[in-house]
């Protein structure tokens, strides 16, 4: 029988000849990690489990990303918590703002770090985790207890899921990149439009993204809904995979005639910048129909666009401007390693002389949690993955979501701005 | 399992920020969560919400982060049951890891109004409005889910799991 690339790595997990989609199955897990605002509660049920031992210390890795460096006493309590299991476990891939070699926003640290590779199944606390899919692994999000028994015992269980596929063709304009490509996608088929699905991204234009870009369109496959996204491995995750020191793993492609649940072409030639209106990610809009929009704040970085490819673009539109006086801008690399490079290569020179506020990795912002939060009736531009009422400040502020280069566009503008406006 | 309560019914795409806002995510104790629940859009929600009510949601109930803050809270203001017209995977997984039953029903959540008084039989299948002439059937709960329900969730599930690995002889342990 033939099977979808998701299809067939759940099987070779389970040991299985054969899953269709629909069932439930046993799956050992090859990496299971949480972060610092779904992992206390993790390993309070863990302990309630009666467990003693994580089953691999190995497989477990804990990124404190989200209220780092520690914002609150109550977030210092819950970090040095977490920082007390790990060592009582003996896992070695703890990361925490300001310790280490590397540490920062949990999807773009954990690929960075080499623990994401093909073929695996990677269990988060964190809904987000449909990021590695860029690299050819299963990676779905959970809560916290599940993350706690995975923790405990080594497996979860899973539904199969339907396989709707994508085909990007045609050529990309300019100003058109991954961020555009999936906040379409999840105009196109809404919150809901993949939910218990997986999205598997493939066609031309996926295969001449670089990995950065494809984790950007994997992350935010969680916004329409799905289970995870997926990309085929090809030369460029192999590049990747060999840039960051790690084996291939094991690479699985789909059978030609396998079952998809829906094929969908999309042709992304005549496509403009998208950008997601206030407050869904599904309310998107056309660039075009929403520039002038006027703004307070605008925010680059996150685990969907805080990426060297991100960062190089944004400076490219700020280098040599300046923020507009009426609006302040954040800048956060996602991850330490990338904060060097973007130094050494001058883009953090370009965005501090532009007169943004460049900080230490953190998910700060992005879920209202502490750093730029918005007050009642700011309205911001954020490079981030979603808008909901409330999501970063007050509920009467607003958050618009698009790509780097119209954030920074926009952020000189000091409203919503393309960026042909500044003059590219 | 029969539930009797008030419904709550709330709209479509209600996400995990608005149930608990990410500001109090440091907070793990479930009766701090539940003094944010929902706090800026249905403010009277926490402190109008007796033990044994019914959330009624739309679609894609629970979207969003991952945050297990949500259910918790819910569960801690006593909610006995969640019916909804669909939901999200993550949030899903967490109400039924929670020992707190999600039953998916159009029909049902198009015949309840916001206060009504609702009973279930979950076993059954059966929803009865105690306010309005309605009842209709709910699609039960999967064998597999229910058991992990019926013991409390998945915490009391996996630990009687790990209690009778442990209780295993020596030897079986080792080849297992």
């Amino acid at each position: 029988m033939s099977m979808t690339m998701t299809e067939k790595i759940l099987a070779s997990a389970a040991g299985r000849e054969q899953v269709t989609p629909g069932e439930i199955v046993p799956v050992p897990v090859d990496l299971v990690f949480g972060q610092d605002t779904t992992m206390p509660m993790a390993v309070i049920e863990f302990e309630r489990m009666g467990a003693e031992r994580v089953f691999d210390p190995e497989r477990v890795a804990i990124v404190c990303d989200h209220f780092v460096p520690n914002a609150t006493v109550m977030a210092a309590g819950r970090t040095k918590a977490l920082r007390e299991f790990a060592a009582r476990q003996g896992i070695k891939h703890y990361f925490e703002a300001g310790r280490g070699e590397n540490f920062g926003v949990e999807h773009a640290l954990l690929p960075e770090e080499g623990l994401i590779r093909p073929g695996m199944v990677v269990v988060g606390a964190d809904s987000h985790t449909t990021s590695y899919g860029a690299l050819g692994a299963f990676a779905s999000g959970f809560g916290s207890t599940d993350v706690a028994a995975a923790m405990a015992v080594g497996e979860v269980w899973l539904r199969v899921p339907e396989t709707m596929r994508f085909v990007y063709r045609g050529e990309r304009g300019p100003w058109v990149g991954a961020k555009d490509l999936i906040l379409y996608t999840i105009g196109q088929i809404g919150v809901s439009g993949a939910l218990y699905r997986t999205m598997e991204l493939t066609g031309p234009v996926v295969t001449s993204l670089t990995v950065d870009e494809r984790l950007t369109m994997c992350n935010m496959g969680v916004e329409a809904g799905a289970k995870s996204a997926v990309v085929p491995v090809d030369r460029a995750t192999r590049r990747y995979l060999e840039a960051v020191g790690v084996a291939e793993g094991s690479v699985f492609a789909g059978d030609a005639d396998a079952e998809y649940h829906s094929v969908l072409e999309v042709d992304v030639s005549q496509l403009e910048p998208q950008v997601a209106c206030p407050s869904s990610p599904d309310n998107v809009k056309p660039l075009s129909e929403i520039v002038g929009i006027q703004l307070d704040a605008a925010f680059i970085g996150s685990c969907t666009n805080g990426r060297m490819d991100d960062l190089r673009r944004a400076a490219g539109i700020l280098d040599g401007r300046r923020v507009s006086g009426d609006l302040r801008l954040i800048v956060i690399p996602a991850t330490q390693r990338i904060y060097l490079q973007a130094m050494r290569e001058g883009l953090l020179e370009i965005f501090a002389e532009a007169g943004a506020a460049v900080s230490t990795p953190t998910c700060g912002p992005c879920f209202g949690g502490h750093m730029g939060l918005l007050a009642a009736g700011e309205c911001a531009i954020a490079t981030t993955n979603r808008n909901f009422v409330g999501r970063m400040g007050h509920p009467e502020s607003e958050v618009y979501l698009a790509s780097p280069v119209v954030a920074a566009a926009s952020a000189v503008m000091g409203r919503i701005a393309h960026p042909d406006e500044v003059g590219g | 399992m029969v539930l009797e309560g008030r419904a709550w019914k709330l709209g479509d795409n209600i996400d995990t920020d608005q149930l608990v806002p990410g500001r109090y995510l440091s907070l793990t104790d479930p009766r701090e969560l539940a003094a944010h629940c929902l706090e800026e859009t249905v403010p009277r929600f926490r402190e109008l919400a007796q033990p044994g009510d019914i959330v009624i949601a739309g679609e894609n109930f629970g979207c969003g982060s991952s945050r297990e803050h949500a259910p918790v809270a819910l569960k801690a203001l006593g909610i006995s049951c969640v019916v909804a017209i669909s939901y999200a995977r993550i949030f899903f997984r967490n109400c039924i890891n929670l020992g707190l039953p999600a039953l998916t029903s159009a029909e049902a959540v198009a015949g309840i109004e916001d206060r009504d008084r609702i009973r279930i039989d979950v076993e059954a299948g059966v929803l009865e409005n105690l306010t309005r002439p309605f009842h209709c059937p709910v699609p039960p709960i999967s064998p597999f889910l229910l058991q992990i329900i019926e013991v409390g969730g998945l915490t009391p599930y996996i630990r009687r799991r790990l209690d009778d690995e442990k209780a295993l002889p020596r030897v079986e342990r080792r080849r297992k």
